[in-house]
Formats: structure tokens, C-alpha cells, sequence
């Protein structure tokens, strides 16, 4: 029978005592788990973020960022590191155009279609195709607009086509890299739950362009009401994608600069579409006449007035 | 080994032949030496070349005289001669008038090495330059659409001559896209021919775009 002293419990003595007592004997020592993954950490310190999860679909993000640490692994001077940028299939792409036409509210563009894998395909391409769209759009609408005076010689305008490929492209590229450069330097004084690389943003901005071609299309119209309101419709619907999007990257910060930042964003987009409508495509009706300057020579110099 | 052992040469029967195997085909330049030529002979053999390619893009069926034997002349001159046709569509300013020779140049050379590092990227298995030679080359349609949009502009410049045109063109069209698709639709990996069809659309689009507005001063 074991004595009392025995089945009291009896404090163990630190490892090194022991094995100090008893060199001999084989220790087995557990570790505390040091690193915890991102997502766990947030989750466990702020779990009344609710719309946090929602907005970050996180029932597979953590899957996404343990298979993106396994891509783009290749240096960056071979053509297989640019191929990763390209790796979407054509139902992705549709998909992904689908999302910025249709924003569903509450869902993050990014998190839902993209999940890691940005592609530039998209950006690019949407880009191109709308520089296209808007110049000959904006040829159509001249040229219809000025259809019956009969002085109104066709142009191409072809010079516009250059100016078209500049602003896009500028817009769709360094609107994002100012963007993120932003992102990163709030980032580094307010801790943000929610940061996007480069390429993500990039992709949101190629995407949410897209509205903006049938939109192009349809302002071949030459009615100034017609006009308007395809701008501000096509502004609130790729516009709620951009907000939605970025509203949970500004949201911890100072109440003012995530306002601030969300209002540049939005402004700029504005500008871009406005100022396209303005610069391509003419006003419908020109109330006042063009005066007609006979010169000696028999051509006619007419002036426009826009 | 004893089923060898009753094998027996006899003497008379002389061992000769050649070692050497041939390997692949016979290079042209075994048979005769391409240097000493009448140069009308070098001429006429890359023209007939080109000559072959051009009947191959009018009826596309799979052809590897395309794809194999790549060569970037019929391109450059179809480049050319269409740029050249578009040139002289210029208008009272400098600013809105047709594209310039250079513009054309760049539109068709520049599209061509996007759209192909395009398909490139996106896991195709085709090589640079061939790609380059099938796109060069099915503009072929489009020159002749220039050529037919230019002598009907020449009877006039009314809305029955805009009709033609466009007929014209917008068929040419269609006719580019197609044979260009026919030749590189097959390099590109099943699920992702859409992404590699519509740039090349959208390229002769904006070819056929040109040709139509193509107004002379």
C-alpha cells in the first residue's frame, strides 16, 4: 500500500534538475507553437469582425495563400514568371468581367474572383478594346451629328486614337500604382487587416474599365440626356466595385483619410469618364451656326464652335 | 552460340557498301550549290514561295507551308503596299486626318508582336515568328479590300459607294479573322482558345476600321 506521501501530488521539478539528478534518463520536450497563421490571429483577436469574413471569403482563402506561396517562383528575366501573370482560362476571364458588371453588394471583387491569382490579360486587353471603342465611337457620333450640313467633310480623327491610348493606359496603370504606394505607407503606421499587392489592384482597375465599352457604344446616341445618364450609371456600378473593394483596405485608418481616399478614387474614375465623353464625342446640337469665312482662293475655312 | 555455326561467307562474294546512314532528308545543297545560281533563280524561288503562302491564305485548310516555312516578305510587303494606299486620306488639318504611313506601320507590326506574345503567354505552343508570318499574311484580304475600297472611291464617294465598301470590307474581314484562326487555333490550349481569337479580332478590326474611313482628300 502506497503511503500518503506518495499519492499526494507532487510538484515535478524543471527538466534540467531532473535530468541533473538522473542524466541518464530520455526527456522529451514540447514545444509552444510560436507562429500563428495570419488569418487564425486576426480571427481569434477581433471575431466580432463578422463582414470582415464575408467580405474576405475566407472559407478558401487560407487555401489560396498557402497555394500562392508556391507560384511566380521563377526570376523574374524569364518568360515563365511573365506566364504566370497570363494563367486564367477564357471562363475565368468571363467570369471576373461578369463580377465588375454585376457587383454584388457586399462582396470584395478581389477576394471573390481573383483569390490570388491576378492576371494582366484582362487589364490589358479591356483596355485596348475600349481605346478602340471610344475613338470610333466618338468618329460614328461626329460623323453623325454633322451628317446633314453640307459642309461637313468626313475626318478620320486618327490623331485621337494615340490620345485615347495614353489616357487609358495612364489611368489604368499609374492611378493603381499611386494607389498602392498610398496603401503601402498607411499600411506601415496603421495596421490594416486588409492589403492588396500591386497586380490585385491593377486587375480591379483593368476590370471595373470594362463597364465603360458598352457605355462607349451607346453614347454613339446624340442626346445629351442619354448621354448623362449612361455616365452616371456606368460611374455607380464600376465605381460600388472600386469602393467595395477598397473601403476594407482604408477602413481602420483615420476616419478622414479612408473618406478622403475614397473619394479621390471615386473622383477620378468621374474624371475619366467625363472627360472622354467630353473630349470625343461632340455635343449633339450646335445652337450656334458656324460662320462661313469665304477666302480668296475658293476653299472655305470653317470654324467650329464647340 | 550453335545456330551460328554453320554461317558461312564465301569467298567470292565481295563485302562492300556504304557505312554512312543517311539521316532525315536530302538537303537541297547536296545536289547542287545555290551560289553559283543565275540570281533570277534565287528571286523566282522566294517569290514562288510567297506566291504559294498567298494561295494558302485565300483558301485556308491546313497547310504546314505556313507555319513550317515561315518568312516574314510577303508581310512586309503587304505592310507596305497597304500603308502606302492609306497614306493621302488627309484632311484640312494635320490633327484629323487618316493614319500616316508610319501609324499604319506601327498599328500592323506592333498589334502582330502583342498579339503573339499574347498567345505565347497564355501556353501557347506556336513560335514567335511563325505567328508573326500567319498574322502578316492574312492581311492579305484586307490589302485587296484597300485596292477594290480605293477604285470604287474612284467612280465616286456617295452612300451607294459606302455600302460597297463596306460589303467589301466587312467580308475581308471575316475572311482575315477566319484564315488567321484556321492557322493558329490549334497551338493554343483548348480552354483558352477565346482569349487568343479575340485580340486577333480586335487587330483586324482596326485594320478594316482604316480601310473603311479611308477618304481621299
Amino acid at each position: 500500500m502506497a503511503t500518503a506521501d506518495e499519492l499526494k501530488f507532487q510538484e515535478f521539478d524543471d527538466a534540467a534538475n531532473l535530468l541533473a539528478a538522473n542524466p541518464d534518463a530520455t526527456t522529451i520536450s514540447i514545444d509552444e507553437p510560436v507562429e500563428i497563421p495570419k488569418n487564425q490571429h486576426s480571427r481569434l483577436q477581433e471575431p466580432a469582425r463578422e463582414e470582415d469574413d464575408e467580405l474576405l471569403g475566407t472559407d478558401d482563402s487560407d487555401k489560396t495563400e498557402l497555394l500562392a506561396g508556391q507560384k511566380k517562383s521563377a526570376p523574374f528575366w524569364t518568360f515563365e514568371y511573365y506566364q504566370t501573370f497570363f494563367d486564367v482560362d477564357t471562363y475565368q476571364v468571363l467570369d471576373r468581367i461578369k463580377g465588375s458588371v454585376f457587383p454584388v453588394p457586399g462582396k470584395n471583387f478581389v477576394r471573390l474572383y481573383i483569390r490570388s491569382n491576378p492576371d494582366l490579360y484582362g487589364p490589358f486587353w479591356i483596355c485596348a478594346t475600349l481605346v478602340f471603342t471610344i475613338a470610333v465611337s466618338g468618329n460614328l457620333s461626329n460623323f453623325f451629328i454633322h451628317l446633314g450640313k453640307p459642309t461637313y467633310h468626313y475626318v478620320p480623327e486618327f490623331r485621337k486614337v494615340s490620345i485615347a491610348a495614353t489616357t487609358i493606359y495612364a489611368y489604368a496603370w499609374l492611378v493603381p500604382l499611386a494607389l498602392w504606394g498610398f496603401l503601402m505607407w498607411r499600411n506601415s503606421k496603421v495596421m490594416n487587416i486588409v492589403s492588396y499587392s500591386f497586380l490585385e489592384i491593377v486587375c480591379v482597375y483593368g476590370y471595373s474599365l470594362f463597364i465603360y465599352i458598352p457605355t462607349a457604344m451607346l453614347w454613339i446616341i446624340p442626346q445629351k440626356v442619354v448621354r448623362w445618364v449612361l455616365v452616371v450609371f456606368s460611374l455607380c456600378l464600376s465605381g460600388s466595385v472600386l469602393v467595395m473593394t477598397f473601403w476594407p483596405a482604408v477602413r481602420d485608418d483615420n476616419r478622414r483619410i479612408a473618406v478622403a481616399t475614397v473619394a479621390t478614387i471615386l473622383l477620378l474614375h468621374a474624371l475619366l469618364a467625363v472627360g472622354c465623353l467630353a473630349y470625343f464625342f461632340d455635343a449633339p446640337e450646335l445652337d450656334i451656326p458656324a460662320p462661313i469665312i469665304p477666302v480668296h482662293n475658293g476653299t472655305t475655312v470653317i470654324t467650329k464652335s464647340h | 552460340f550453335p545456330g551460328l555455326a554453320d554461317v558461312s561467307i564465301s569467298q567470292d562474294i565481295p563485302v562492300e557498301g556504304e557505312i554512312t546512314v543517311p539521316v532525315g532528308s536530302h538537303s537541297p545543297d547536296e545536289d547542287y550549290s545555290t551560289l553559283d545560281e543565275p540570281v533570277k533563280d534565287t528571286i523566282m524561288r522566294d517569290l514562288k514561295a510567297v506566291g504559294k503562302k498567298f494561295v494558302h491564305v485565300m483558301y485556308p485548310k491546313k497547310s504546314s507551308a505556313l507555319l513550317r516555312d515561315w518568312d516574314l516578305w510577303g508581310p512586309l510587303v503587304l505592310c507596305v503596299s497597304l500603308a502606302l494606299m492609306l497614306q493621302g486620306g488627309s484632311a484640312d488639318s494635320k490633327d484629323d486626318g487618316g493614319p500616316q504611313f508610319a501609324e499604319v506601320f506601327v498599328i500592323i507590326w506592333f498589334g502582330a508582336v502583342v498579339i503573339t506574345l499574347n498567345s505565347k503567354l497564355l501556353g501557347g505552343t506556336i513560335s514567335f515568328f511563325q505567328s508573326l508570318c500567319v498574322l502578316g499574311y492574312c492581311v492579305l484580304p484586307l490589302t485587296v479590300a484597300m485596292l477594290v475600297c480605293r477604285l470604287v472611291l474612284l467612280a465616286g464617294a456617295g452612300t451607294v459607294s459606302f455600302i460597297i465598301r463596306l460589303i467589301v470590307v466587312g467580308a475581308m474581314f471575316g475572311w482575315s479573322t477566319l484564315a488567321s484562326t484556321a492557322f493558329l487555333a490549334d497551338s493554343q490550349p483548348p480552354n483558352r482558345k477565346a482569349l487568343v481569337v479575340y485580340p486577333i479580332f480586335l487587330f483586324y478590326f482596326v485594320i478594316s476600321w482604316m480601310i473603311l474611313t479611308f477618304t481621299p482628300q
